[in-house]
């Protein structure tokens, strides 16, 4: 009975299609089937808002589900993952955009005219990773953060222990258990000794 | 581009040498509420935090000077207890009738809906839900505080009507809990609001809390539970602390 909502109507088939329309037309590459319901793209950044315009104009990806960005410091890039839905065929997209971490390149073409929401998952990137949305409206407001003036707290450079600890007032005394010694000894003694 | 600018500004902030207002100096080594607070100590701690004036006014130095009229500039003042019998009365009656702010702060707050249940019945401890600070006599810190709900915390209880009380609902008001490494959660309540009794546990069950109202009770009776005495005594200690977190303060130093 759940099948019917649960079950994607696409087959991978049919997902390779799609791929190498959108690989025709704008070089999009590295499709990664994750599940028979999602599978992730990757494009260029200039490329970025044709695809995504392409994909919810004719392939029926109308609904972005999110936009969220990863930090890939070692790489010193940001992966911006736009994530697209598709209501008929019941199928995620995911397309991943490689942006550089430092600078005036820390930035990425604003999508709000295509999903006017997209605003406020942008403004929510320019606060927690630093990323610039020319363009995007009120882009420079406090979004979750009041008054923050050190680096963004999702850029993995940022030290949130170290900041903590130098403006909040750690209580003195505060211990760590072992998670797994202190079941053995404490509440599963009996258990323990099959482990 | 014209907002990189503003992007690169932003990252250079903290090393920034005209920033250096913004660092927090080891808040132990400069002075506490048991230590007392002599006027100058917090001027000292940044050279920049005035809170009161020569003539002991607020500064009120982050309202714009076109809005410094509209606000009171008196700090608050220590309120003396009654005469021995008198004060043991008010403190009976203080103790029965708790009134709960209706603000939940965090996750803690779903502790106490149960309470209003006729399984836990806190109407029984003469205690009930208030929609304003202005009726409430007890605000409850429902766990994690962040920074912008410490704003928020902060400007309720300078609202509230002393007496007041404040119950420290979970271990996050205590040590930050598991959030104690994060970026905006902060480690100690007490040291931006007076707490009268701490609940420990993650989450604490409404037995607990229900525990908490009746010793906060005890106290009360006893005549411990000088909380707004203390916010007063120190004022200046809290309100630096509070202002080393809050950094859009945008309000008056108290909000009456």
């Amino acid at each position: 009975m759940s099948d019917q909502h649960t079950q994607t109507q696409i087959s991978s088939a049919e997902v390779h299609e799609v791929f190498a329309d959108l690989h025709t037309r704008y070089g999009v590459r590295g499709l990664e089937e994750k599940r028979a319901d999602q599978a992730f793209v990757r494009t260029d950044r200039d490329e970025a808002v044709a695809v995504l315009t392409h994909l919810r104009d004719r392939h029926g990806y109308t609904h972005l589900a999110f936009l969220t960005a990863v930090d890939q410091i070692e790489e010193g890039r940001f992966e911006l993952l736009y994530m697209l839905h598709n209501y008929e065929l019941r199928h995620d997209l995911g397309v991943i955009v490689e942006i550089p971490r430092e600078g005036d390149g820390c930035s990425m073409d604003t999508i709000h005219r295509m999903w006017p929401a997209a605003a406020t998952y942008q403004r929510e990137l320019r606060e927690m990773f630093g990323i610039d949305f020319p363009g995007s409206p009120r882009l420079h407001e406090d979004f979750a953060l009041e008054g923050w003036h050190d680096l963004p707290p999702m850029r993995k450079e940022f030290d949130t222990r170290e900041y903590s600890e130098r403006t909040y007032y750690a209580r003195p005394g505060r211990t760590k258990t072992d998670t797994r010694q202190h079941m053995k000894d404490t509440i599963y003694p009996s258990e323990a000794e099959t482990w | 581009m014209a907002t990189a600018d503003t992007q690169t500004r932003r990252y250079q902030e903290p090393g920034a040498p005209g920033n250096a207002a913004v660092v927090n100096p080891d808040p132990r080594t400069v002075t506490g509420p048991a230590g007392g607070t002599g006027q100058g100590d917090v001027q000292t701690v940044d050279g920049q935090l005035r809170i009161l004036t020569e003539e002991l006014k607020l500064a009120n130095a982050d309202l714009r000077s076109e809005d410094r009229g509209n606000f009171c500039d008196h700090p608050p003042e220590v309120i003396k207890p009654f005469r021995a019998f008198w004060e043991n009365f008010l403190n009976w009656a203080r103790s029965e009738s708790l009134w709960i702010l209706g603000f939940g702060t965090g996750c803690g707050a779903i502790e106490l809906r149960p309470l209003m249940t006729s399984r836990f019945d806190m109407y029984q401890y003469g205690i009930q839900g208030r929609p304003t600070p202005r009726q409430s006599s007890v605000f409850v810190i429902g766990g994690y505080a962040s920074v912008k709900t410490m704003k928020r915390i902060v400007r309720s209880y300078e609202q509230m009507q002393g007496p007041k009380f404040v119950l420290g609902l979970g271990s996050c008001t205590i040590n930050g809990g598991m959030y104690w490494d994060s970026y905006n959660t902060v480690n100690r309540l007490d040291h931006y609001i007076p707490v009268d009794v701490y609940i420990a546990g993650c989450m604490p069950r409404p037995e607990a809390l229900l525990a908490g109202f009746v010793k906060l009770k005890e106290m009360i009776k006893r005549g411990e539970c000088e909380g707004a005495n203390r916010y007063a005594e120190n004022f200046e200690w809290y309100k630096a602390n509070q202002k080393r977190i809050i950094k859009n303060w945008d309000m008056p130093d108290y909000n009456w």
